[in-house]
């Protein structure tokens, strides 16, 4: 029995070393979710083709959220902005045109070391952004 | 022999219990972007309306920041947002002295906070515009403090926004004479 215990827990620490041993720089193109699923997630259409509104009212947003701006560049249309409330929380949303009509604004999120990649904090980004801006936001079909 | 065992499956235990904590650190808050009822009351603190153009207001806001101390980091005219931030001593007189007198009484030395980076966005939005007379015009500006405190080990000990009313207020003040100056070219 403890000759057992002692080949399960050799094992363990084996399969422990075998993983630190696994270089850092995976995680420089490592995503957990697929880049389809992603998209969807962290991307939503509007209808309206005025980038500026659609930026300033980001950034309203993001301000109401209790975020800092990094950085906005208007031609690029990004904005990064950070909110520290213990953790650190930093997102980029883009704004693209989409067609004549449209916008579509991407979010991404970073939560101290880790990617954001559940939907429901996306979700409650884009139901402010949508309030603030008086439009529905679509899901990208 | 079993009494052994049984030890080692709580040890077994308490490790995967930690394994599970640990990631769950890695779990953003559920509230983090969510809007409550603080948002509003901090969008009135951080807010004020000026009787002038966007571009002015903006000038005005960044002679100010030098003023305070600031450097701009980024700034973008066009979405009217200056990014600026100062790095300050974070030092308090009572925490340098309770962490001395624990030295004193039990031999462990404890850090203290040693400086800060202060961060602040500027935004600025045009409510209503007249391009012939900036005097009619209508600016709103919203500015949002943030800090990091780093101890004398170089940990982060806080990750903050500032929410003190006091400073807002004191901030929107000379802002308003910092308008004053501009519009009468001092």
């Amino acid at each position: 029995m403890s000759k057992q215990v002692f080949l399960t827990s050799a094992i363990v620490m084996f399969a422990m070393m075998l993983f630190s041993c696994a270089p850092s720089t995976n995680q420089v193109l490592a995503t957990k979710e697929s880049q389809v699923k992603l998209r969807a997630i962290q991307s939503r259409v509007f209808d309206t083709t005025d980038k500026e509104k659609m930026l300033r009212t980001v950034i309203a947003t993001l301000q109401d959220l209790g975020f800092v701006v990094d950085k906005a560049d208007a031609i690029l249309g990004t904005v990064s902005a950070t909110k520290l409330d213990r953790y650190a929380l930093r997102m980029t949303v883009s704004v693209r045109p989409r067609g004549q009509s449209q916008l579509i604004v991407r979010a991404n999120a970073q939560y101290n070391i880790y990617p954001v990649e559940d939907p429901k904090p996306y979700q409650q980004f884009f139901d402010a952004l949508s309030k603030a801006m008086f439009l529905t936001a679509h899901q990208v079909d | 022999m079993r009494y052994l065992t049984l030890k080692r499956l709580i040890s077994y235990l308490i490790t995967c219990l930690l394994l599970i904590t640990l990631s769950c650190a890695n779990r953003i808050p559920n509230e983090a972007l969510q809007l409550s009822k603080e948002s509003l009351k901090n969008r009135q603190l951080q807010t004020r309306y000026f009787d002038t153009d966007e571009r002015t207001l903006l000038s005005a806001s960044a002679a100010l920041l030098q003023d305070l101390g600031f450097n701009i980091n980024e700034s973008e005219t066009k979405l009217g947002v200056i990014v600026c931030s100062k790095k300050r001593s974070a030092k308090s007189v009572g925490q340098i002295v309770g962490s001395v007198l624990l030295a004193l009484f039990t031999g462990v030395y404890t850090p203290v906070d040693k400086e800060q980076l202060i961060r602040a966005s500027l935004v600025t939005k045009p409510l209503y515009k007249d391009d012939h007379e900036t005097s009619k015009c209508r600016t709103a500006v919203r500015i949002t403090f943030q800090r990091i405190v780093v101890n004398t080990e170089g940990q982060i000990t806080r990750r903050e926004c500032i929410n003190d009313p006091k400073i807002y207020q004191e901030f929107f003040d000379k802002l308003s004479q910092s308008l004053f100056l501009e519009a009468n070219e001092i």
